[in-house]
């Protein structure tokens, strides 16, 4: 308990002392960068998931073939959650003699709970650009609000009646934006929305409707999770639970996306920490070696003096992570309050997760960095009272900080929350500091060689820098890891964004033609040349339910996963394709070739196969049209959801489903000038289904606008990580450097003379460290976005000439101004100080 | 005559500098009463302060024996000679070896708190004010003038009541005015206290004062 007493003297008397500011400022940027990216991806990704909510209208949805037992609206009211309801089916929509098959959808009031539903008076019309508004309401009873598809192809004037069912609704609005597209390509109708209260009059909900009932759910992100595990205990068969994680495989692939980024960018800022708390300890130690020396002579034991700094750091480290927690949060706020101006959005308030991360992250890596140096402390000799030539611990050795690069290597797994992102991430850096360290010193090496070829400033710097050779290589190493975490952020940014843009480019598809016959084929591809339009390829299709694995057969109840059950419980899309499409990647097996035409061999995609648990060289038999058909699994495939182009989970050869009755697919881009073609397209193919997919592609860019504005805000922080490495790197050869000043002026040396000396130096490490930076960054952006990303990387050599002149100025400028304190303190001070 | 608080036995020292050994102190055999005042001197080199720290136990010799208050220390592992330094011994330094981030009290305080002492604070002050610094007591080492931190040194060596107080070269980093003050006091707290005091210093006045001179030439007693 005196010990403990004892080390929060000597903490306070440390702090007072003006010893730990160096070492506190790094943790608390540290804790404080790392809660501030921890808080603000918290908001952005609840925010982010909300915006993929909007596509639901909601936070949740139960949806079920059977009307929802009143159990799920009770619990939901109870839990004080917003609740809407919605019916949805397929019906006639007629006006006068012409009829048209419609997805009518009935609300109730509340909807949608998440997102806007837009609508425009403007019905029929020909003003160029309608005017819309969110509507703030549902259609009024006696009211039907319909699409622009609906409105074409009926010729619908606002106030025109039209029949639904056995009811007669007024046409009181277009419809031009609704949240809750139905997910899944097929049955996307023309859209009809209309009040729940006219829905007995229309006669439609009877026995053997097919309905969809859908109860919509919205609140506070916790309450809402508490609702779907509590629903998810009671669903039954035939209902399902849609989140945004249930939702498009587009929209999850790029929320998964910029999950991986926002973590990858709060990596960078603890490595940065870690450097800087290396070399903030490695400061520490040195200055307490006299003062370990003096309590070893005063009688402290070996074991005492761990414990008394143990505690003092368990101390500092508790201290400094609460402070930086707090910065951390009172940052965000300060950042949200700027982002709120850019986004659309309102962030909801943090959870208090990030804080303790934050704060576990500051005690591991405090004590992961700080340990061997204490160690070291521990067995300081008493004879270094007499003598103090003796009892320099070599701290600074790389692998004094095995500690640390454990303690590092831990946090980097559980925060990139992937192991294979984790330690792609980690093994760069491991292998970065390896090499930078080995460089660092035949570098240093080899510049003797050079010195006597200097004159002034630069023998000064190179001698300095050959002096303190193994310093010089810690801080050009760190100083690089830091400036490698930003260049390879920078790097990996530009190339996600680089990929975003190629992968969603201004001709992206924004239409799909589902439903087309086998005989429209050639008439179709004649419409698109008279319109001038490139023929888009045509994909064949073919609708079959999944019914047994290797001969065993299979139900829903076979499986625990919803997906899984839900995959199974549906028809799938079965297509044929020679060649594979250039968006899909092979990651097991075969694609086959021109010989296989008419084997029974299916490729599948690897999402869905995991999801169902299927492997290569499984036999798979589908129900096509009532008979059987089955193929042996040879290939599963990435896709990649971001193109919009058609996929399909399950591909065969060509002549193995010819057979079976089969309609075609296709996706292309129409340019918005055009839009009149597509009424025609329509008048002259009455029987396809036209998805307009440019709303949908729409709120995708929204979305990745977001997270691009959320990566710039996390790369600020992690700037400001690499600041408190730069500082404590400075500070850490400051005693020497104050030592060395008092000489070279009692010697007589100008002012001007050690600024130029200091600043040759400085340049020399700015310019190791930029150099280690831009190689580093370099190799671990290929290997990132190669491997870990999926993007292809492209050599970028800016990163050269950004790396080598922001480390030269930037480690100049800051290394004079670190120093400008000594110089202006006369020597004889100093001295007397040293003495 | 008291008790013998210090024997020293054959103690030799010797490193190795690659091939060659070097032999620092050889075969010294000494013994201090409890209450004498006894000088090391010698030139520079001549192992000083080697024997100073092989008597305290901050280093280990290569053969010999040296008991502490009837203990045989190099006997005991590090820790030990630790807590016996503590409980026995008082050291006053050249270069003074204050702590920087500690006051003058706090400094004076230390050896106290190591050894758990409930109030440490009391004794402090009271040591400062007889050293002449009471004013000086919330200052750090880097505010004060070099004789100022010798007392505030000598103040923290007394502060234990040690009966064996060490000094190495007390008076070598300050003038001679100040030098001969800070002797002035060592001896009047030496002689307060009636503690035994071994002084390692290369001036013949400061060696004068004390009862008994012990020369070291070559690693030997001459």
């Amino acid at each position: 308990m005196n010990l403990l007493k004892l080390s929060f003297r000597m903490l306070r008397r440390d702090w007072r002392a003006g010893e730990l500011r160096v070492l506190v400022f790094a943790l608390v940027v540290a804790v404080g960068g790392m809660t501030t990216v921890g808080f603000f991806a918290d908001r952005v990704q609840m925010a982010l998931s909300r915006q993929g909510n909007q596509l639901l209208g909601a936070d949740l949805i139960i949806v079920s073939d059977r009307p929802l037992l009143p159990h799920y609206v009770d619990e939901a009211k109870r839990l004080g959650l917003a609740i809407s309801s919605a019916l949805k089916f397929p019906s006639m929509a007629a006006k006068g003699e012409a009829s048209l098959l419609t997805e009518i959808k009935a609300v109730t009031a509340g909807y949608p709970l998440r997102g806007e539903l837009r609508i425009s008076d403007d019905v029929g019309g020909t003003a160029p650009i309608p005017a819309e508004r969110i509507a703030n309401a549902i259609p009024p009873p006696g009211s039907v609000w319909v699409d622009e598809k609906l409105i074409t192809r009926l010729d619908l004037k606002r106030g025109d009646l039209i029949e639904v069912g056995v009811a007669q609704l007024r046409v009181d609005a277009r419809i031009t934006q609704e949240p809750d597209h139905s997910i899944g390509f097929i049955n996307l109708g023309p859209r009809v929305l209309i009040n729940a209260a006219d829905l007995p009059a229309t006669g439609l909900v009877q026995q053997g409707s097919r309905i969809a009932y859908r109860l919509l759910v919205a609140g506070d992100a916790a309450v809402v999770e508490e609702f779907r595990d509590w629903a998810q205990a009671r669903l039954t068969l035939g209902e399902r639970i849609e989140g945004i994680r249930d939702a498009r495989p587009e929209i999850k692939a790029a929320l998964e996306r910029a999950e991986k980024f926002l973590s990858l960018a709060a990596l960078a800022s603890v490595v940065l920490a870690a450097a800087a708390i290396a070399l903030a300890v490695r400061r520490f130690s040195q200055r307490h070696l006299d003062g370990c020396a003096v309590m070893r002579c005063l009688g402290a034991s070996q074991a005492g003096i761990l414990r008394l700094y143990l505690y003092h750091f368990i101390m500092l480290g508790a201290i400094a992570s609460t402070a930086g927690c707090l910065l951390g949060l009172v940052a965000q706020e300060a950042l949200v309050y700027w982002l709120s101006a850019l986004v659309e959005a309102e962030l909801p308030w943090p959870s208090l997760l990030p804080a303790a991360h934050g704060l576990l992250t500051g005690m591991v890596l405090l004590l992961g960095f700080a340990l061997p140096p204490l160690l070291n402390l521990r067995r300081v000799p008493a004879l270094r009272v007499l003598r103090r030539d003796i009892g320099m611990p070599t701290t600074y050795s790389l692998t004094g900080y095995a500690l640390g690069l454990a303690a590092l290597s831990g946090l980097f797994l559980w925060k990139a929350g992937d192991a294979r992102l984790g330690i792609s991430v980690m093994g760069g850096f491991v292998a970065a500091i390896a090499i930078f360290g080995l460089l660092g010193f035949l570098l240093v090496k080899a510049m003797s060689g050079v010195r006597g070829q200097t004159g002034g400033a630069w023998r000064y710097g190179l001698a300095s820098i050959q002096r303190r050779a193994t310093a010089s290589v810690v801080q050009a190493v760190a100083l690089g890891l830091g400036l490698m975490a930003l260049l390879a952020l920078t790097l990996i940014r530009d190339d996600l964004m680089q990929n975003w843009r190629t992968s969603l480019p201004p001709d992206a598809p924004n239409r799909f033609l589902v439903n087309i016959q086998e005989d429209q084929l050639q008439p179709l591809e004649e419409f698109f040349s008279q319109h001038d339009i490139v023929h888009p390829p045509v994909f064949p299709m073919v609708r079959g339910r999944l019914t047994a694995i290797n001969d065993k057969m299979i139900a829903a109840d076979s499986y625990a996963d919803t997906r899984a059950k839900r995959l199974v419980e549906r028809e799938f899309n079965l297509s044929w394709a020679s060649e594979m499409s250039s968006d899909n990647q092979i990651v097991k097996g075969q694609w086959w070739e021109s010989g296989d035409t008419g084997k029974a061999v299916l490729s599948m995609e690897e999402g869905i196969a995991k999801t169902v648990g299927i492997r290569v060289g499984d036999t798979l038999t589908y129900d096509v049209a009532g008979s059987p058909f089955s193929a042996t699994v040879t290939s599963l495939r990435k896709v990649d959801w971001d193109t919009f182009r058609v996929n399909f989970f399950v591909v065969t050869p060509p002549g193995v489903l010819e057979k079976y009755p089969a309609s075609y697919i296709t996706s292309f881009y129409l340019p918005p000038q055009q839009v009149e073609v597509m009424n025609q397209l329509i008048r002259a193919f009455p029987n396809f289904l036209v998805i307009d997919v440019a709303a949908i592609i729409n709120q995708v860019q929204k979305v990745m606008e977001q997270v691009s504005k959320a990566i710039e805000f996390v790369f600020l922080f992690t700037l400001l990580a690499g600041f408190a490495v730069l500082y404590a790197a400075i500070a850490s050869t400051q005693d020497e450097r104050i030592h060395e000043a008092a000489i070279f002026r009692t010697l007589g040396a100008k002012r001007r003379q050690l600024v130029r000396a200091w600043a040759a130096e400085f340049a020399i490490i700015g310019g190791l460290a930029g150099t280690f930076a831009a190689a580093g960054a370099s190799a671990l952006g290929y290997v990132i976005g190669e491997y870990a990303l999926n993007l292809s990387y492209t050599f970028n050599p800016w990163i050269w000439l950004t790396g080598l002149l922001t480390g030269v100025l930037g480690v100049t400028i800051a290394g004079l101004m670190g120093t400008r304190s000594v110089l202006s303190k006369p020597p004889l001070t100093i001295l007397r100080k040293i003495a | 005559m008291g008790r013998p608080i210090v024997q020293a036995t054959a103690l030799t020292k010797q490193v190795s500098t690659g091939e060659d050994q070097l032999i620092i102190l050889q075969d010294i055999n000494l013994v201090v009463n409890a209450g004498e005042a006894v000088a090391v001197v010698g030139a520079s080199g001549s192992g000083k302060s080697t024997l100073l720290g092989l008597l305290a136990g901050l280093d280990t010799p290569s053969s010999g024996k040296v008991h502490l208050d009837g203990e045989d220390i190099f006997t005991l592992d590090e820790d030990g000679r630790a807590a016996l330094r503590g409980r026995l011994l008082g050291f006053v330094f050249q270069s003074f070896q204050l702590l920087p981030a500690l006051t003058a009290l706090e400094n004076v305080m230390l050896p106290l708190e190591l050894a758990g002492v409930n109030n440490a604070r009391t004794p402090a002050l009271e040591l400062l004010e007889r050293v002449g610094l009471g004013l000086r007591l919330k200052h750090y080492p880097k505010q004060l003038s070099g004789g100022e931190q010798q007392r505030v040194a000598i103040a923290r060596a007394f502060v234990t009541h040690p009966q064996l107080l060490l000094a190495d070269e007390p008076t070598g980093n300050l003038d001679s005015a100040t030098g001969a003050q800070i002797i002035e006091l060592m001896f009047e707290l030496n002689h307060e206290r009636g503690t035994t005091l071994i002084l390692v210093t290369h001036d013949e006045a400061i060696s004068s004062r004390c009862a008994r001179r012990v020369r070291l030439a070559g690693g030997r007693v001459v």
